[in-house]
């Protein structure tokens, strides 16, 4: 059994497997599967100052190894949000990660100010994937200026104890861009990825099939992507954590996003298919770290940017998988 | 009643017409299965391109017996999803997750009631149908489909209450008609106090303004697109009037799929009405 300890900033968690924002609402409805405690934290659906509708339905469209939403931030509002679905997950004795989105800067501090201090919050996951309302409705997460405000205003705002993490956006030209105006506003680490902008026309009705026209691909047909996003952050700021996520519904999944350079993974779409992923790709996870021979999560945290002669030395002799050595002594 | 997800062994799977009833082995979901509950099914095996499950509505449920605890649920093709699962054969296995949903909610006493089935909607309303014969309810049964083969449940219906009304779009099978058309009728014929209906929505729509004519309650159960049956995701939701006299998009699958026709906004379904709670949130997103 490695050692499944992971930081995530200040912050340690019991082991690297989280829920993802938007995908098991605020943990209660898994509850009836598992005990939300065993998880690393549960990452609770982003939440607004209001209490917000979300769009008009069809809300989802099947798409090949994935599927498109459009929900629209549906929530009952941060005080709401406090008073219920917190309580509960304090009573479950839960490590929860709150995702906060707003329409503008202030809307976030507002955010970040009735989380300070609140025992039951151990990290605060900036969405900035949402259109910013005084930029003509532009995603913060593609504007450096407009993350970065976003990041430092949150950082400056919350409790200093709740690590600060900017969940990006794969929608944009340089995301190593984005990610250094966030560090440098002071984010204690990313997340990554939020969904890819999809669309789907129905050749029935020969119109969008959603009613938000467009949504947000989640599943496996983005993991791809979002492993190239947490292997090209890791590369360029070593040293801040990534939370990685995008299509991950196995331990091999989740392995391949800790050896890119992520310290813990969320479980989103996976679970809308199987209720019991995450508590799955956790034991999946532990299964394949100690196949490999890895002592602890830490030990294989980034391990792919290893060069080639220090991730196979025989020399070294202790983290290829086995099947790795056999074919580097032939 | 939490719901359970099990590995099920396909006992059956038998053809109905244009349908597949499906008998599986789930003794979990059984054992607290109730009337207007309904399971998801995963598709397309391990690894599969089809993340999400498709949800069906119970047609049975057999606590215990000869081959452990028993569901059935009735499947009809019309896409990638249910085509896998219509190819599945006796023996092989099906991961399900259920019971799910707030099943029928049935009076105490005696109430005599009507039953509308559109289609294949037809499977949850005949264990319910049992439920109210059992309480001494006098029950009346209408069924209705585009088209004979798809029809569904008239033999077992009929088995349970004597005499069925069945109306077809095209008459292939009973008067030709919509199945509302049978309803005022039905209803006056034994006094209901309540009438129950699975189908299409148009027909949801059309039984809860007859209900309403008749100042008698309709609760109907809504097969509404979703993809995790559960709660989490959110796209199941329909505009539900609450007790408050407010108006919220509500989930499907955890607050339905059965609800009181006259608290659903049909013709706001697919539109964000003004006076929804948190509609004013939404400026600028």
């Amino acid at each position: 059994m490695a050692d499944l300890t992971t930081q995530l900033g200040s912050l340690t968690l019991p082991n690297p497997v989280l829920t993802a924002s938007g995908c098991s609402a605020a943990g209660r409805e898994l509850g009836q599967f598992f005990d939300v405690s065993r998880l690393g934290a549960v990452v609770t659906k982003s939440i607004m100052t209001r209490p917000r509708s979300g769009r008009p339905t069809p809300r989802m469209a099947e798409t090949p190894s994935g599927m498109l939403n459009s929900i629209g931030l549906q929530g009952p509002g941060i005080d709401s949000f406090i008073e219920n679905d917190l309580a509960w997950l304090a009573e479950q004795g839960a490590r929860t990660v709150v995702s906060i989105a707003g329409g503008h800067t202030d809307e976030y501090v507002a955010l970040a100010r009735k989380l300070y201090g609140h025992p039951a919050v151990s990290m605060i996951e900036v969405n900035i994937s949402c259109p910013n309302v005084e930029s003509r409705g532009q995603v913060f997460a593609c504007d450096p200026i407009a993350s970065s405000r976003v990041i430092g205003a949150v950082r400056r705002a919350a409790d200093p104890a709740q690590p600060v993490f900017a969940k990006l956006s794969p929608d944009v030209t340089d995301l190593v861009f984005i990610a250094r105006a966030c560090a440098d506003a002071g984010a204690d680490g990313f997340s990554l990825i939020n969904t890819l902008l999809g669309m789907v026309i129905d050749t029935d009705t020969m119109a969008p099939a959603l009613g938000g026209i467009t949504g947000g691909l989640s599943g496996p047909a983005i993991r791809p992507v979002a492993v190239r996003c947490v292997w090209q952050v890791k590369k360029a700021l070593p040293h801040l954590p990534i939370l990685g996520m995008g299509g991950i519904r196995s331990g091999l999944d989740a392995l391949q996003f800790i050896l890119a350079g992520a310290s813990a993974v969320s479980v989103g779409t996976a679970v809308f298919g199987d209720p019991n992923a995450p508590i799955r790709v956790l034991d999946e996870l532990d299964a394949a770290l100690d196949e490999r021979g890895f002592a602890s999560l830490a030990d294989a945290v980034g391990y792919a940017h290893r060069d080639p002669a220090d991730r196979l030395s025989p020399a070294s002799g202790r983290y290829p998988h086995p099947a790795a050595a056999e074919a580097a002594a032939q | 009643m939490s719901p359970v997800q099990e590995t099920a062994e396909i006992l059956s799977v038998q053809r109905a017409g244009d349908y597949y009833h499906f008998t599986v082995v789930a003794p979990g979901i059984a054992e607290h299965a109730k009337p207007g509950h309904f399971v998801a099914v995963g598709v397309g095996g391990e690894n599969t391109a089809m993340i999400l499950r498709r949800a069906f509505a119970l047609y049975g449920a057999t606590p215990s017996g000869q081959f452990a605890g028993t569901v059935q649920f009735v499947v009809a093709e019309h896409g990638a999803g249910t085509k896998w699962i219509v190819q599945r054969q006796a023996g092989e296995s099906l991961d399900i997750v259920g019971p799910l949903g707030t099943p029928f909610p049935v009076p105490s006493g005696r109430s005599p009631a009507v039953l509308v089935g559109g289609g294949y909607g037809t499977a949850p309303l005949i264990p319910l149908a049992q439920q109210l014969l059992d309480a001494g309810s006098p029950v009346e049964i209408l069924l209705g489909a585009a088209t004979a083969s798809r029809l569904f449940g008239e033999l077992v219906a009929k088995r349970m209450v004597g005499a069925v009304t069945v109306l077809t779009d095209d008459g292939s099978a009973g008067q030709q008609g919509l199945v509302t058309d049978a309803l005022p009728a039905a209803i006056e014929r034994i006094k209901a106090e309540v009438v129950y209906a699975c189908g299409p929505m148009g027909m949801l729509r059309a039984v809860g303004d007859i209900a309403r004519e008749h100042a008698i309650h309709a609760q109907v159960a809504v097969e509404e697109s979703m993809a995790c049956g559960i709660g989490v995701c959110m796209t199941c939701v329909l505009p539900v009037r609450g007790d408050d006299g407010r108006t919220r998009f509500l989930r499907s699958c955890v607050d339905g799929p059965v609800f009181d026709a006259a608290r659903i906004r049909w013709s706001d379904v697919g539109k964000l009405p003004p006076d929804l709670v948190g509609a004013d949130a939404m400026g600028g997103h």
